[in-house]
């Protein structure tokens, strides 16, 4: 069997004949709760998910491609008063359209921003830093980072490293869902099923470089249209994103239905994961070393002759 | 006669030689529950803490049922604790001859007591055993309720719950080392342990380490009926 490509595109058809995967054991990068990883002998392309907000439509193509592609069921839940359906992620649902109304003050025109939300595959992602299991989150070198469920112990503490706010916990399987930015398809050359599902190319997939390069256009031609503040969320504080978007007003991020405007791992996490575990872990061989030693060497301290001849004149005295 | 330095039920049970009784069965089952659930903690606990140590959720059965049990070890621990504060926490309160204790810690570690003024039921650094439990185990459920992802999820924001998890891991290295401390001085005190196993202790000891409560006790023998 002939090994996959990597992906260049989502939009061609793929191949039909069964093809090897093109992701190794041996392309993870960063593995949680793992020290010891051995270095990798290659470097993949790096691969991004580019998402042209100004170019959706909001016919959520993209979240029945995900459900239909992972096999989820959402339930089927109320309206929460937007188009938001279900109301958050949820361990069945790792994509998301986020539907906000927002009154451009300087036009007063009402805008109707739709943010496709899910995980955004961090350069430097903190769920993987956060995460006590070993092996339960790995990242390969193309910049995918993917929850491995037979590893992952319910803990939750992903929840806490993430700066986005991305991974559900399933009460009935116990383990975390993220998206997984189609890494099944990826490892067999195909571009993700969202990608491939949108009917308006909001949703585009390739290496890095080149949907950098196609970002440049997009928000070139936003800014002829009057869009001034145009840009690419492609957040540095994670180390650059996997899963970028072209926003329309990239100055307020926080407008498309609260997407940070610095996000990085919290200085809590880092302290956490450094300095407490380091310390914590030689203050405690420390002192059950010393313990030890004074043990063996140092003299217990023992009741003499004299403690108990006191007592028993003590107590005697007291009761004649 | 009123109790100031001792617990009802303290006596002296025999007088020859002196035999003293310090703790009843009950409050040793209490004791060895809450050291059970403790080191369960540790162990599970230890297990999330490092990689390194990851190996020790083995010990539960895997990662996943370290993690499931762990909280509810943590409740049981809890409860069990409380039983032993309100039956100990009288005799844990402050006096004044533990400030003179502590000034004279370095004599303590040497092993000469004879020159400290003479001490109730506990001395200081007994006290500070008590008192940093309490503290911590009070934090520790307090934070670990906010971490309990199975069933409070939604109970405090993001931040909150990273912070909650930081301070749970940091209150849990100092209840680490507070155990430490604690089963260490109980050793290198001869004489202590079966205070919690027997449940007695020789009169040279309870004249040694805790003489005014001996003297409570020896009197409290004197106007109590005869057995
Ligand atoms: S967005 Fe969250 S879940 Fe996704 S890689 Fe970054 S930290 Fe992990």
């Amino acid at each position: 069997m002939t090994t996959a490509p990597e992906p260049l595109t989502a939009a061609s058809n793929p191949p039909v004949e069964p093809l090897e995967s093109n992701l190794l054991p041996s392309d993870v990068i960063r593995r949680s709760a793992t020290t010891d990883l051995p270095e990798p002998t290659r470097q993949l392309t790096k691969v991004a998910k580019l998402i042209d907000v100004s170019r959706c439509i909001g016919c959520k193509a993209c979240q029945s491609a995900c459900i239909e592609w992972n096999d989820t069921h959402p339930a089927i839940e109320e309206n929460v008063g937007s188009y938001t359906n279900p109301h958050d992620l949820t361990p069945e649902m790792f994509t998301l359209m986020r539907f906000t109304e927002w009154e451009n003050p300087e036009t007063n025109n009402l805008e109707w921003l739709i943010r496709k939300d899910g995980c955004m595959h961090c350069e430097d992602p903190g769920c993987l830093k956060a995460c006590p299991a070993p092996g339960a989150i790995v990242q390969y070198s193309n910049g995918i980072v993917d929850f491995i469920h037979e590893n992952c112990i319910g803990c939750g503490y992903c929840i806490s490293g993430c700066p986005f706010d991305i991974p559900r916990i399933s009460k009935v399987t116990n383990v975390a869902y993220k998206c997984t930015l189609c890494v099944d398809r990826v490892a067999v050359g195909q571009g993700p099923a969202c990608a491939k599902a949108c009917p308006t190319e909001c949703i585009t997939f390739g290496p890095k470089e080149e949907m950098q390069a196609f970002a440049e256009e997009r928000i070139a031609e936003l800014k002829t249209r009057g869009f001034e503040n145009a840009g690419l969320y492609d957040p540095q504080g994670v180390g650059g994103t996997h899963v970028m978007y072209v926003l329309q007003h990239a100055d307020k991020p926080e407008i498309y239905a609260d997407l940070p405007a610095d996000p990085r791992i919290s200085p809590v996490v880092e302290a956490w994961k450094g300095v407490t575990k380091t310390v914590g872990l030689a203050a405690i061989g420390v002192m059950a070393v010393g313990a030890a030693l004074h043990g063996f060497f140092g003299r217990p301290n023992e009741v003499t002759g004299r403690d108990r001849e006191e007592a028993q004149r003590l107590v005697d005295e007291e009761r004649p | 006669m009123e109790r100031v330095y001792s617990q009802s039920g303290d006596r002296i049970e025999s007088r020859l030689p002196v035999i003293v009784h310090r703790y009843g069965p009950f409050t040793r089952a209490n004791h060895w529950l809450t050291a059970a659930c403790l080191i369960l903690l540790l162990i599970s606990g230890l297990g999330f803490f490092h990689p390194w140590l990851y190996f020790l959720t083995d010990l539960f059965g895997g990662g996943q049922t370290a993690r499931v049990v762990h909280p509810w070890i943590g409740v049981v621990l809890f409860v069990s604790f409380l039983g032993l504060f309100f039956r100990m926490v009288r005799l844990n309160l402050p006096r004044r001859e533990d400030a003179v204790w502590i000034e004279n810690v370095r004599e303590v570690v040497a092993g000469k007591e004879e020159d400290l003024p003479e001490l109730g039921k506990y001395n200081a650094g007994q006290k500070f055993v008590f008192w940093a439990m309490t503290v911590l185990i009070i934090v520790l459920i307090v934070t670990g309720f906010m971490m309990w992802q199975r069933y409070f999820d939604g109970l405090v924001t993001i931040q909150v719950r990273r912070i909650a998890t930081m301070v749970h891991a940091i209150a849990a290295v100092l209840i680490i080392l507070t155990w430490i401390l604690h089963v260490y001085a109980a050793i290198w005190t001869r004489g202590t342990l079966r205070a919690m196993t027997r449940g007695t202790v020789t009169g040279g000891w309870a004249w040694r380490h805790h003489r005014k409560w001996l003297r409570e006790l020896a009197r409290l023998d004197r106007k109590g009926p005869a057995e």
